[in-house]
């Protein structure tokens, strides 16, 4: 018997746990994206190459506990059952395939606030996308929301949180935002970067520097920082005095690319003077959390990913280039592929089209790719 | 084109098309052309990867009111 093994698993396994993958995908579609975790192993064979049989897969595999993995559920199953057939032990396909990797969030618990509260991490794993919830007395903000709201609408129940505040940091255009939705659904505000909202087809709160958020009575602040870039609105924000939520500025790995919006060469400079000066002024004891990750080693023992300011000046190759030219060339050149979709992504951001869910989760297939480099 | 056969898959999803193709496709002679109908989208991707890994030609694709018709020659 083949068994099913949820993407929450799956995201278990690739924090803490070990597993061999079968993808049964396209090469291509493999090569572009694929689950991946410090102890995952995975080989890639086309399921139309195993319609016959799986002899020639069965000498690459374990004796047993393999998962098999395709693209929505179908083909894996069917591949599962083959390989149960030919003596595997213990064989799982993805329940709902990378469609539903890719929607699958991790919730892990940053830290405590000083005054009371907390701040949480969603992890979107499968894709890279890291989302925040930020909850003090009962209430909370939810910055950089992920297009599947499901998971902070259960988490505010089972908390018994008010969701208050919907922010985004920049009109994304690596995923679709479930800011406004999950604000409408709640009666949150919706707060946008008002540079990156000239177009938009709805109304919104202003995210600006002298505008503070305050969440339940004790007065947790969020300050915005304007540090344009990655967008020519892109701002980052402040939480409790400790944490740096950078958007896509500032990445543990890595820094922001700044061509998503077609605007590369104007936008050089306001990225290089949002690090070097805005970020170099702030004080380095600040945990940076990201709006993404690109490699899965990235992830800490809980599936976190964080770093502090201090460290990042340090490590960070893209804080450490010595001169303008150079930087100029690393944020503008050799630059991987562009978000899949990326243009029709930033259009219903902005509310200028309306893609049905199926359409919406096509668009949102593959890794991010906001940074200058893999 | 000399379509020798047609197959239609329209509602079925993966892997049922690309199975049921090669099923056709066995049947042929070489040089035959067959014709399949899907709905799935994951079926544009995969005819043509299925196509080159097993030596035919997929020598047409198109998309009529949600209906994807695929040409593919027997090697």
């Amino acid at each position: 018997m083949v068994k099913a093994l949820t993407a929450k698993e799956v995201a278990k396994r690739v924090v803490e746990g070990k597993m061999f993958i079968l993808d049964v995908r396209n090469e291509s579609d493999f090569k572009d994206w694929k689950i991946e975790g410090k102890d995952i192993e995975s080989i890639n064979r086309p399921y139309f190459d195993l319609i016959d049989g799986v002899e020639d897969v069965l000498e690459h595999l374990p004796k047993e506990e393999v998962l098999v993995v395709c693209a929505k559920e179908g083909s894996s199953v069917m591949v599962a059952e083959m390989l149960d057939e030919a003596g595997i032990k213990d064989v799982y396909y993805l329940e709902g395939g990378m469609k539903a990797w890719s929607e699958y969030l991790l919730p892990v618990k940053i830290g405590d606030l000083k005054d009371g509260g907390s701040i949480y991490q969603f992890n979107r794993i499968g894709k890279g996308c890291l989302s925040y919830l930020v909850e003090s007395n009962g209430e909370a903000a939810i910055i950089d929301s992920a297009r599947t709201i499901e998971a902070y609408e259960d988490f505010a129940k089972e908390n018994n949180i008010e969701i208050k505040h919907m922010i985004d940091t920049h009109l994304h255009a690596d995923h679709i935002s479930g800011g406004r939705r999950l604000a409408e659904k709640t009666n949150a505000t919706y707060w946008l970067p008002p540079k990156d909202a000239e177009e938009v087809t709805f109304s919104y709160e202003a995210l600006e520097e002298d505008k503070d958020i305050t969440i339940g009575n004790t007065k947790i602040e969020i300050q915005p920082l304007y540090t344009p870039g990655h967008t020519i609105g892109s701002t980052s924000m402040i939480v409790d005095g400790q944490y740096l939520l950078s958007g896509d500025i500032l990445f543990v790995d890595s820094i922001g690319r700044p061509d998503l919006a077609g605007k590369a060469e104007d936008w050089v400079s306001d990225l290089h003077d949002s690090l070097y000066n805005k970020y170099n002024n702030l004080s380095k004891d600040l945990i940076v959390l990201p709006a993404h990750f690109g490699k899965i080693s990235e992830l800490d023992e809980k599936g976190a990913v964080q770093a502090p300011l201090g460290e990042l000046f340090e490590k960070n190759e893209g804080l450490n280039i010595e001169s303008d030219d150079e930087f100029r060339r690393a944020v503008t050149e050799n630059l991987p592929p562009q978000p899949n979709a990326y243009q029709e992504i930033r259009q219903t951001n902005m509310g200028k089209i309306d893609p049905t869910t199926d359409e919406q989760r096509e668009m949102e297939i593959g890794p991010n790719r906001c940074a200058i480099t893999e | 084109m000399n379509v020798k056969q047609t197959l239609d898959t329209k509602g079925l999803s993966c892997p049922m098309p690309i199975v049921k193709t090669k099923k056709a496709m066995d049947g042929l002679a070489s040089g035959g052309i067959l014709e399949v109908l899907a709905t799935d989208k994951g079926a544009v991707n995969d005819l043509s990867a299925w196509s080159k890994s097993s030596g035919h030609e997929l020598l047409d694709h198109k998309e009529e009111d949600g209906v994807f018709k695929f040409y593919i020659q027997k090697g």
